[in-house]
């Protein structure tokens, strides 16, 4: 199986073509805002990190910037950061390109004598790269080059019985085509967490994914809190989830049933292909933030209850096998599952049906919250700002 | 009539595809026929079977939780009446 993307210079290839105007910091956020509504095929996103942080909390906003840079779905990227930041603009320009071979400008507010002439010139940057962006050529790419996200949110009890399953099915035809997976929310495995290592395909693998949840609680505990408290959300009970441990039997259905070739840190890029996994919270718009960091093409996001979210630089297609909220909420969802709770529609003829809808959104297909234009982002923070 | 999905034939509960009322009998997809003793809302658990305080919840095979109240037969089962326990990590290392 094969799709028409962008081949980039370090081997890996997109599946859009975007201006990524980059903020280093909240700062810069409003006016990579105003750059990328000034230039069409420039998009932003709003980043409420960048200063103020312990070391733990700047690693992570730095992998979260530099991941969302050398994204492959990104052709080039303008930064605009303040001046005073924890990274500079020109700083976190050095170091995406000794990532990158993809043209990167940055620009700080704060030297360019405020942000009226720092949009000024950002903008002229963005119009630029857009231009240039428009020459590059879509080229055929084997499936193998995918690298697909696996999300779910706002869950009920048809995600764990019917999306989730059809998902897994998905990954597992993507997997056996060559392509890669990533599942994370390693929250959501607690519960489930030995089910899922079964899947482990070394001893180690097994091991590292019971630590991950078994560390996660500790790190809560030690802040005196408990996920249990925050795990299923008021609406997961609301839909028919009432533990924790319910929840993530049926989130870990999602990740298919092959086996686990890699554990990766959060929003860290693989170095294998298969079936991976990743550490993060169960937070959907912190985890897609995370994955799309790590370099995945698309996301594939489960439904019961009906979300909205999309992100800047990845489409997100959004299935739920919960009719009422498919007809619903028809204008946010992409696929209907429902047919699987009607007994109309196998498990595996759905991942079937997932993995066309998949190889059109490759192809250039846009899903719904990408065509309305949503930028969500959550960066996940190990400690208070201070 | 209302349908129920029963996941693994381990499992004490079952999930109601529509709303169930008092009264009303519960088909189980799979499985038996169940009279319901209370209103289940849509997509939530039906007991399958009598749960006593401090007995396991099973649904996919797996322990969803325990019962923190004595359950009847054809009730709802809820994060009202059943809570998480925590894992023992340890010894699932290999």
């Amino acid at each position: 199986m094969n799709f028409f993307g962008y081949k980039r210079a370090d081997g890996r290839a997109g599946i859009r073509n975007h201006v990524l105007i980059l903020p280093t910091c909240a700062c810069g956020s409003e006016s990579a805002r105003i750059v990328a509504s000034q230039v069409r095929g420039a998009v932003n996103i709003i980043f409420n990190t960048g200063c103020s942080d312990v070391q733990a909390n700047t690693d992570m906003s730095q992998k979260i910037l530099t991941g969302f840079a050398c994204n492959p779905n990104v052709f080039g990227v303008v930064i605009i950061g303040l001046g005073c930041e924890t990274v500079p603009h020109a700083k976190l320009r050095e170091k995406i390109q000794s990532m990158t071979a993809k043209p990167v400008v940055s620009f700080g507010i704060q030297e360019e004598g405020g942000t009226l002439k720092t949009i000024a010139k950002a903008v002229r940057a963005a119009r630029e790269l857009v231009a240039e962006a428009g020459l590059q050529q879509k080229e055929l790419c084997d499936i193998s080059e995918l690298l697909l996200g696996i999300e779910c949110g706002g869950s009920d009890a048809t995600s764990g019985i019917a999306s989730n399953p059809a998902v897994g099915s998905l990954s597992d035809k993507l997997v056996d085509l060559g392509a890669s997976t990533l599942m994370s929310e390693s929250i959501e495995w607690i519960g489930g967490e030995h089910v899922l290592a079964k899947r482990a395909a070394s001893p180690e693998l097994h091991n590292r994914i019971i630590k991950i949840c078994a560390d996660y609680e500790t790190h809560l505990k030690a802040a005196g809190q408990d996920c249990r408290a925050g795990q299923p959300t008021p609406g997961n009970k609301d839909g028919g989830l009432s533990t924790i441990d319910e929840k993530s039997l049926g989130c870990i259905r999602k990740g298919g049933t092959r086996p686990i070739v890699e554990v990766l840190n959060q929003a860290e890029r693989p170095t294998k292909r298969g079936a991976i996994v990743m550490d993060t919270a169960g937070y959907d718009i912190s985890s897609v933030t995370s994955m799309v960091a790590a370099g995945c093409n698309a996301i594939i996001f489960t439904t019961g209850r009906g979300t909205p979210t999309g992100n800047a630089i990845v489409p997100v297609l959004k299935v739920t096998a919960n009719a009422k909220t498919f007809s619903w909420m028809e204008d946010n969802i992409d696929v209907d599952l429902s047919g699987i709770i009607a007994g109309e529609l196998t498990i595996a003829d759905a991942g079937d049906l997932l993995l066309q809808k998949i190889h059109d959104v490759c192809n250039g297909r846009l899903t719904k919250a990408e065509a309305y234009g949503f930028s969500d982002i959550a960066v996940d923070h190990f400690c208070r700002f201070v | 009539m209302t349908n129920a999905i029963l996941l693994d034939e381990r499992d004490n509960v079952a999930t109601c595809t529509a709303p169930a009322h008092t009264g009303d009998t519960i088909k189980i997809l799979g499985g038996n026929e169940i009279v319901c003793v209370e209103d289940i809302p849509c997509w939530h658990k039906v007991a399958l079977r009598p749960i006593g305080v401090g007995e396991k919840i099973f649904k996919y095979g797996e322990i969803i939780g325990e019962a923190s109240a004595d359950i009847a037969a054809g009730a709802w089962v809820s994060h009202e009446n059943i809570f998480s326990v925590p894992r023992d990590y340890v010894a699932e290392f290999i």
